[in-house]
């Protein structure tokens, strides 16, 4: 039993945040807004290029074969920045889900190839029209596409950094890959959605913190009285509550049972929620500059509010951790247990 | 990062869980707070864990432990909650001041206190707040004046836990016209010597929970001061992080109290609003929530880190958990919630009425959230 980070995941967080951290500005935010883009070709080559998407690739499919908690690990420093591209959608579920069916497709030897997913439990598709490969979930089966396979309708988000279609396609037209593990693929996807979480939530803090010490009234910073203190500390006490049933979701989920199905529905429940509280408590501790569009508080709510939803609602995912209470044995000495050890 | 139990922390467990299941007893003891009986009867049991070398498992041997590391404290405590063994009356000793006495005592302080107290044989209390100092401790009057081997200690305690019917108590006093931080010390009395008068106080369930105690020119050994003269503040914020940071609500008690609240949800839900299902799940997120962040604490500082201003965020938590769970419970029960004696096996009325001091005592949570503001976030003060 050991909860700590190794080096190596340290240094792949460090570098993970120094690269997003510059690249990743509120400058290219807002550049990217008047644009009305959400995706930046350089910014990806450069995740690509520092081997992110190749993390959880299988060795034999041209990756690291890594695990998802390094993954996790990058995923909340895309948070942090409120990364408008797919690392999370493409590295952590399309690319080792594509792996698992067809090892040899020539997107995986692309470290900065897209693969999108369509799994049934969402209605939009992220990144499909920029994918070298869409891999769609029909009666538990994946089926392979490509963009112009299928006919796309962009579907507007109150995110601006989220680049979602709806799809429509012809079984005919598609690759079917056979019986897909769509259910490991929720999984990961709702815990790097989580890890996600974990970052939104300490930027909104964090850029309350900063405007807090600075803005003045009543001849004083606003972030000397407590009522404006107690809103983040308590945001901050979420946060510290959610970042470690992240990580052992992360290194939990290869067990694949029950416990670990409830324990990345707890990480995503508890993350987001973090989320939002702290990205409601940024907005009331700037005022009205956190209602308006200049400030970037708005970023971090929005992207909150569209990851709790996205790959099941709490209430799909409560029902999950439902299940592992009422089907398991409970208790203090079931933290770490495994569904094997009592079948 | 591994989350799976050696072969021989797995081993630890089953060593404790058999020696647990040949001695808890099989009648639930009355409660310490209520009478002196009670109290006594912990005392007995604290004895019995002590012939089995269970008084506290982290503490080195020569000081009446096991020398064992923080996970396998964390297994001890699931297994002893798991098994529902008697609440420690000994808490603030062995949780609070034992792990203060570690870190800042002499090896003849640690002789002298630790081995009775692993044993029950020497209880304590904590005395710190004073009628004009509870948030801001501080404030705190009670004097401590040197006269060549002794300290001779005036002043007014209050809320002092089991100090009805405890047998030591450790306050803090400062150097008369010494002001705000500086000038305290961190002094040991017996609650039975002379000069000290003690008053119980009934808590709001009506036990006798706590008690004001005053001091009337009380000589003690400079011996009993911990750490430096003056170095009272330093030392109580240590042993505040404990408090709040690790050791006084173990996780077990949370995760046992949810696994209770599942099978009282169970039992009843044909009864009840559909919705409360979510509050009982809830519950269960925040107890593991709480295991996970303790378990990520035992390591982080079995790896050489120290307990900082995020034990405060730990405070917060476990009591709002603490709170929530109850008000599901009670929610349940429904109109039998108010009966007394209370419904089922678990004393959920009860545990109700406590749960609401947890926002209030080891410091309250309007002030755990200033030092998270103030120390972890650095805003202005
Ligand atoms: C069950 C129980 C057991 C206890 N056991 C012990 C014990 O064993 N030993 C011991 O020494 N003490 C003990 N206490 C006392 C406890 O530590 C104090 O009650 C606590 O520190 C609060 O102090 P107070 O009661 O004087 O309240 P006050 O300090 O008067 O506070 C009253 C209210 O005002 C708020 N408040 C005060 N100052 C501020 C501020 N700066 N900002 C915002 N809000 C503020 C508080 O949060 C609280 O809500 C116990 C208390 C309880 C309820």
């Amino acid at each position: 039993m050991d909860f700590t980070l190794n080096d190596e995941q340290q240094m792949f967080a460090d570098t993970a945040r120094t690269l997003l951290g510059d690249t990743c500005t509120p400058d290219h935010w807002h550049k990217m807004m008047e644009q009305g883009v959400a995706f930046d070709a350089a910014r990806w080559a450069q995740i690509a290029g520092n081997g992110f998407t190749l993390l959880l690739l299988p060795e034999a499919a041209g990756g690291m074969g890594l695990t998802e908690l390094d993954l996790a690990l990058i995923a909340i420093e895309a948070g942090y920045v409120a990364l408008p591209e797919p690392l999370a959608e493409s590295a952590g579920v399309g690319a080792p889900l594509l792996a698992s069916l067809a090892p040899e497709h020539p997107a995986l030897a692309d470290p900065a190839a897209i693969i999108a997913v369509a799994p049934a439990i969402n209605p939009v598709v992220a990144h499909a029209d920029v994918a070298a490969a869409i891999l769609i979930e029909q009666d538990g089966r994946a089926y392979l596409v490509t963009p112009d396979q299928v006919s796309l309708t962009p579907a507007e988000t109150i995110d601006p950094f989220r680049r979602l279609f709806r799809i429509e396609w012809d079984e005919s037209k598609a690759e079917d890959l056979g019986p897909a593990d769509w259910t490991l693929a929720l999984d990961r996807a709702s815990l790097f959605a989580a890890a996600q979480g974990l970052g939104l939530a300490q930027r909104a803090v964090d850029l309350a913190v900063a405007y807090a010490k600075d803005r003045m009234q009543f001849g004083k910073p606003i972030g000397s009285y407590q009522a404006v203190k107690h809103h983040l500390a308590s945001a901050q006490t979420a946060i510290e509550f959610a970042r470690p049933v992240v990580l052992a979701a992360a290194a939990e989920i290869g067990h694949a049972d029950v416990h670990s199905r409830a324990r990345v529905s707890e990480a995503k429940i508890v993350a987001l929620e973090a989320a939002e509280k702290a990205a409601r408590a940024s907005i009331q501790v700037h005022g009205a500059m956190g209602y308006s569009w200049e400030v970037d508080v708005h970023l971090f709510l929005k992207r909150a509010l569209a990851l709790k939803a996205a790959w099941g609602t709490p209430a799909f995912h409560r029902s999950r951790v439902a299940t592992r209470i009422f089907t398991q044995p409970l208790g203090a000495d079931q933290t770490f247990a495994r569904e094997t050890e009592h079948a | 990062m591994d989350l799976t139990y050696t072969p021989e922390q797995q081993a630890f467990r089953a060593e404790v869980r058999a020696w647990l299941e040949a001695h808890v007893p099989t009648a639930p003891l009355e409660h310490y707070d209520a009478t002196r009986e009670g109290f006594e009867a912990h005392r007995q049991w604290e004895a019995t864990l002590k012939s089995g070398d269970w008084g506290m498992v982290t503490w080195p041997r020569e000081y009446g432990g096991r020398g064992l590391d923080l996970i396998q404290w964390l297994i001890f405590e699931e297994e002893y909650y798991r098994a529902g063994a008697p609440g420690r009356v000994n808490q603030n000793g062995i949780f609070l001041l034992g792990p203060t006495l570690m870190e800042f005592g002499t090896h003849e302080q640690k002789q002298r206190f630790l081995p009775p107290m692993a044993s029950g044989e020497e209880i304590w209390a904590q005395a710190w707040s004073e009628p004009q100092a509870g948030s801001d401790l501080a404030g705190v009057r009670a004097t401590a004046v040197r006269e060549g081997d002794e300290y001779v200690l005036n002043g007014h305690k209050i809320w002092s836990s089991r100090a009805a019917f405890a047998d030591w108590a450790f306050g803090l006093f400062r150097e008369p016209g010494s002001e705000r931080h500086k000038g305290m010390s961190l002094i040991f009395f017996r609650l039975d010597q002379e000069g000290v008068t003690r008053n119980p106080i009934r808590k709001i369930n009506g036990h006798v929970g706590f008690a004001e105690i005053f001091l009337d020119n009380v000589r003690v050994p400079a011996f009993n001061r911990l750490g430096d003269e003056g170095q009272g503040w330093h030392i109580c914020m240590a042993t505040a992080g404990f408090e709040r940071g690790l050791m006084l609500r173990s996780p077990a008690r949370f995760q046992e109290a949810a696994a209770a609240l599942a099978a009282l949800w169970q039992s009843r839900k044909e009864s009840c609003d559909p919705a409360l299902e979510a509050d009982v799940v809830r519950a269960h997120i925040n107890a593991e929530a709480y295991a996970l962040n303790i378990y990520q604490t035992a390591s982080r500082l079995m790896a050489g880190a120290k307990i900082g201003p995020e034990a405060s965020t730990n405070k917060i938590f476990w009591s709002e958990m603490d709170i929530h769970l109850h008000e599901t419970a009670l929610a349940i029960l429904g109109a039998e919630a108010e009966l007394l004696p209370p419904t089922g096996e678990h004393e959920w009325l009860d545990d109700y009425i406590f749960s609401l001091a947890g926002p209030i005592y080891a410091g309250s949570n309007e002030i755990q959230r200033n030092i998270i503001a103030e120390r972890m976030l650095g805003l202005p003060r």
